[in-house]
């Protein structure tokens, strides 16, 4: 395959309490995975801001994978996650226009138990951006 | 002034050293132009590593730190701690994980320290743009407001009175006492309720701490935790509760006859009167909606009769403002509306009735004097059918266990059985559920010593014929089917909260779940709070319960008021949303999306509430002019640190 030695940059938006609090567990139960991520936390995934996503892909990034509470209850903030599927929704579409593939943003709900998940979402998110290749803006 | 950052990468023995080359990360991080000083270290969080930070901080005169270890849950406190021993705002300080989301994670020595760089320099960034903050705080309201006086409400606030604060427990009906007072015997000791309950409702109105107000509800709740401001209204009881001496002469002079909803339909009382003897406050009340006519008096002979003109007939309705510090919602639960189940007969057949009208019969004050007789002729029953989940664990009606229906129906069927030794009962049950201490044993006492018969199976339907009521049901564990007579029927019904709990949790912008119980932050290690701060929940109102379990968590309740209000200050993290009001259009997204009701726009100018806000950021990034920022999460911040990442 072409896409054989492309590394993939991913970033991820890791809410604070279930994102991040998984990514986490997957490091203090040494689940390896790909290194193409790097995690920004926010204290809830509905803090996202749709620019930084924009932002990230402008500034090279491949794919950009957001997780947070799982809904419907789990937010520690009640309706944070309910905003940012709303908002993702909405973003997709954008990127559509913008001839973005819109699964180079992945949204996914991560408990602070799912260390297990995490690693696995990032496995196969890393495999699947690798099969996009390379994002390439204008 | 330029900034000083200082970058200290933990070795964390070798579960960071061995997957990143930690000199490396330094070395790099120390070409950064913010970046004076770079260094590594075994064990940062030692007691030595912390001195080397702070003589760094000294030294090299650095005005923001990075530590680049394991996760900010793990020592961000920690380090905080150092920089700020050292002289520094404490949230000059940031951590790089570098070990759960790198080191631990990735094998390739290489790409994980390429990685570790690059999470440091997104550090660096955040961190650059960093404001020393100071905790938020606000004084106390040393006061306690108590919803509802049931058990649950009772217990509350004594608990909080005991502990030296004042309380406000407001009742909306003429005597507290709830659902308590209304039952007969309790399982599975057999205590006589009203002997156990109602010396604490004399303590409620004799303590020096409390101010009772019954025939009363909250309206209108303003505020925050520590800082509530409660409004209260408080129904006329026409009658001047110190002056009355509950001699009763004015309900016997008095001519209109009602329905007493006390013994939930099975008496009637008068438009004057008290609810039961030992009501709280000992007082009797006049119901206004029967009385002839208030304000003026048409009818009057109630105020003849009562020699220690205790009677005002022009009463009004009067306002309360409380101002206090913490809240307790008490409001209890209800019975499953009987409307909603046909099928067996409530309503339309006499001798159906409810679980609390069977309390009611057994009580030796209720209407009966304590003697079982079936509404319809008076006669002793001789056979009672006890169908439980009703309404229950049904998909139809309640998906829930109501929790309480199993043992208070084998309470019922023993009781029965003291009253009428040679009665026959009859238990339809789906499963026994008796969790709980000396619950089990009750139940097989109940089935053993006295023999009542347990039949598993739901009843499909009740019907009159000759006399009787037919039972019809299918044993399961047979799978025969039952056409049983009996002399009277009584229906376990569910429970559901009280009517006015959905209306009370707008009031205090608390959520309910799906069924209307008020929802607690974390059913295992939150119970008794409310997702807002300052506002607390116990007995019923938060799930179907028993008494002993609603008095444990009045009591978890009170412990959590007393923790609040035992405090001097309240403290509360800084990072939280702020408005650039030049910048605000006063549109009121961010009102409508805030979920703690932190913030209000006011002059077209939205305001965020510092107490109250608890740092989500959900409005700041709905904020069309972007006039919102979080606190030490901006845009800028975010949009630096994707930037940092990437060009690595």
């Amino acid at each position: 395959m072409e896409n054989d030695d492309f590394e993939p940059k991913i970033i991820g938006f890791l809410c604070k309490w279930c994102g991040y609090a998984g990514a986490d567990l997957a490091g203090v139960s040494r689940l390896e995975y790909p290194p193409n991520i790097v995690t920004i936390q926010i204290p809830c995934t509905g803090r996202l801001d749709v620019q930084f996503v924009l932002e990230a892909f402008r500034k090279g990034a491949d794919g950009v994978l957001i997780a947070g509470c799982h809904t419907p209850n789990d937010c520690h903030y009640f309706s944070g996650n309910f905003k940012a599927l709303k908002r993702i929704a909405l973003l997709k579409k954008l990127l559509e226009q913008l001839g973005i593939n819109p699964k180079r943003v992945r949204i996914e709900w991560i408990s602070a138990t799912e260390g297990r998940k995490f690693a696995e979402v990032v496995k196969e998110f890393v495999e699947e951006i690798k099969r996009m290749g390379p994002l390439k803006l204008r | 002034m330029a900034e000083r950052i200082g970058v200290f990468v933990c070795h964390c023995g070798r579960n960071i050293a061995e997957t990143v080359d930690v000199k490396k990360v330094a070395e790099e991080a120390s070409k950064h132009p913010s970046v004076v000083y770079a260094t590594d270290y075994a064990y940062m969080c030692s007691d030595p590593g912390q001195n080397l930070i702070k003589k760094a901080i000294v030294e090299h005169r650095l005005t923001r730190v990075i530590v680049a270890a394991c996760t900010p849950t793990m020592h961000e406190e920690t380090f905080r701690k150092v920089c700020q021993e050292a002289g520094l705002n404490p949230y000059m300080c940031e951590i790089a994980n570098i070990r759960e989301q790198c080191s631990w994670v990735h094998k390739d020595k290489e790409k994980a320290t390429q990685k570790a760089i690059k999470i440091v320099y997104s550090i660096i960034e955040k961190v650059l743009r960093n404001e020393p903050l100071e905790p938020v705080s606000v004084g106390i309201k040393k006061k306690c407001l108590v919803i509802g006086g049931g058990i649950a409400g009772i217990q509350a606030a004594l608990d909080v009175a005991d502990a030296g604060f004042e309380v406000i427990l407001v009742e909306k009906s003429p005597t507290i006492g709830g659902r308590m007072a209304q039952l007969a015997e309790t399982f599975p000791t057999l205590d006589c309720a009203q002997c156990i309950l109602t010396p604490k409702m004399v303590a409620v109105s004799r303590h020096p701490n409390i101010k009772l107000y019954t025939n009363a509800e909250v309206v209108e709740v303003d505020g925050f935790v520590g800082n509530f401001r409660v409004r209260i209204h408080k129904r006329p009881r026409y009658v001047i509760e110190d002056k009355c001496n509950i001699c009763g002469d004015c309900a016997d002079a008095c001519p209109v006859i009602v329905i007493d909803e006390f013994n939930r339909g099975l008496s009637l009382r008068k438009a004057i009167y008290i609810p039961f003897p030992q009501a709280v406050p000992a007082a009797y009340v006049i119901d206004p909606e029967h009385c002839l006519g208030l304000n003026p008096i048409t009818c009057g002979a109630c105020i003849e009769a009562c020699d220690q003109e205790a009677i005002n007939p022009n009463m009004g309705d009067e306002y309360i403002v409380e101002e206090v510090g913490a809240i307790i919602v008490a409001t209890g639960y209800e019975l499953y509306p009987k409307e909603k189940i046909g099928e067996y007969g409530y309503g339309k057949y006499e001798d159906v009735i409810d679980s609390l009208q069977f309390e009611r019969l057994l009580s030796a004050s209720g209407p009966t004097g304590g003697e079982i007789r079936r509404p319809s002729d008076g006669k002793v029953p001789k056979s009672i059918a006890f169908i439980q989940c009703v309404g229950s664990r049904d998909s139809q009606h309640l998906e829930y266990c109501s929790k309480i229906c199993c043992m208070y129906t084998a309470k019922h069927a023993m009781l029965y059985k003291h009253l009428v030794p040679d009665g026959k009962a009859y238990v339809f049950y789906i499963d026994i559920r008796a969790a709980g201490k000396g619950y089990e044993e009750f139940i097989k006492r109940v089935q053993e010593e006295y023999g009542v018969v347990y039949i598993r199976g739901k009843v499909a339907k009740v019907y009159p014929e000759n006399g009787k009521l037919i039972v019809q049901a299918v044993d399961t564990l047979t799978n025969e089917k039952i056409e049983l007579p009996v002399d009277m029927v009584v229906l376990a019904m569910g429970i559901v909260p009280s009517k006015d709990s959905k209306k009370l949790a707008a009031l205090l912008k608390i959520p309910t779940d799906k069924y209307g119980f008020f929802q607690e932050v974390h059913p295992k290690l939150r119970p008794v709070e409310s997702p807002s701060s300052g506002i607390f929940v116990c007995g019923a109102a938060q799930a179907p319960k028993d008494i002993s379990e609603s008095v444990a968590q009045a009591s978890a309740a009170a412990a959590k008021a007393i923790a609040l209000l035992s405090r001097d200050r309240l403290y509360h993290e800084p990072t939280i949303a702020q408005v650039n009001e030049d910048a605000c259009s006063g549109c009121g997204i961010c009102q409508s999306l805030c979920p703690f009701g932190a913030v209000s726009v006011t002059n077209r100018v939205a305001n965020v509430n510092e107490v109250v806000c608890e740092g989500c950021g959900i409005c700041v990034s709905a904020c069309p002019s972007g006039a919102i920022t979080l606190r030490n999460t901006t845009d800028e911040q975010i949009l630096s640190m994707i930037e940092a990442v990437l060009s690595r």
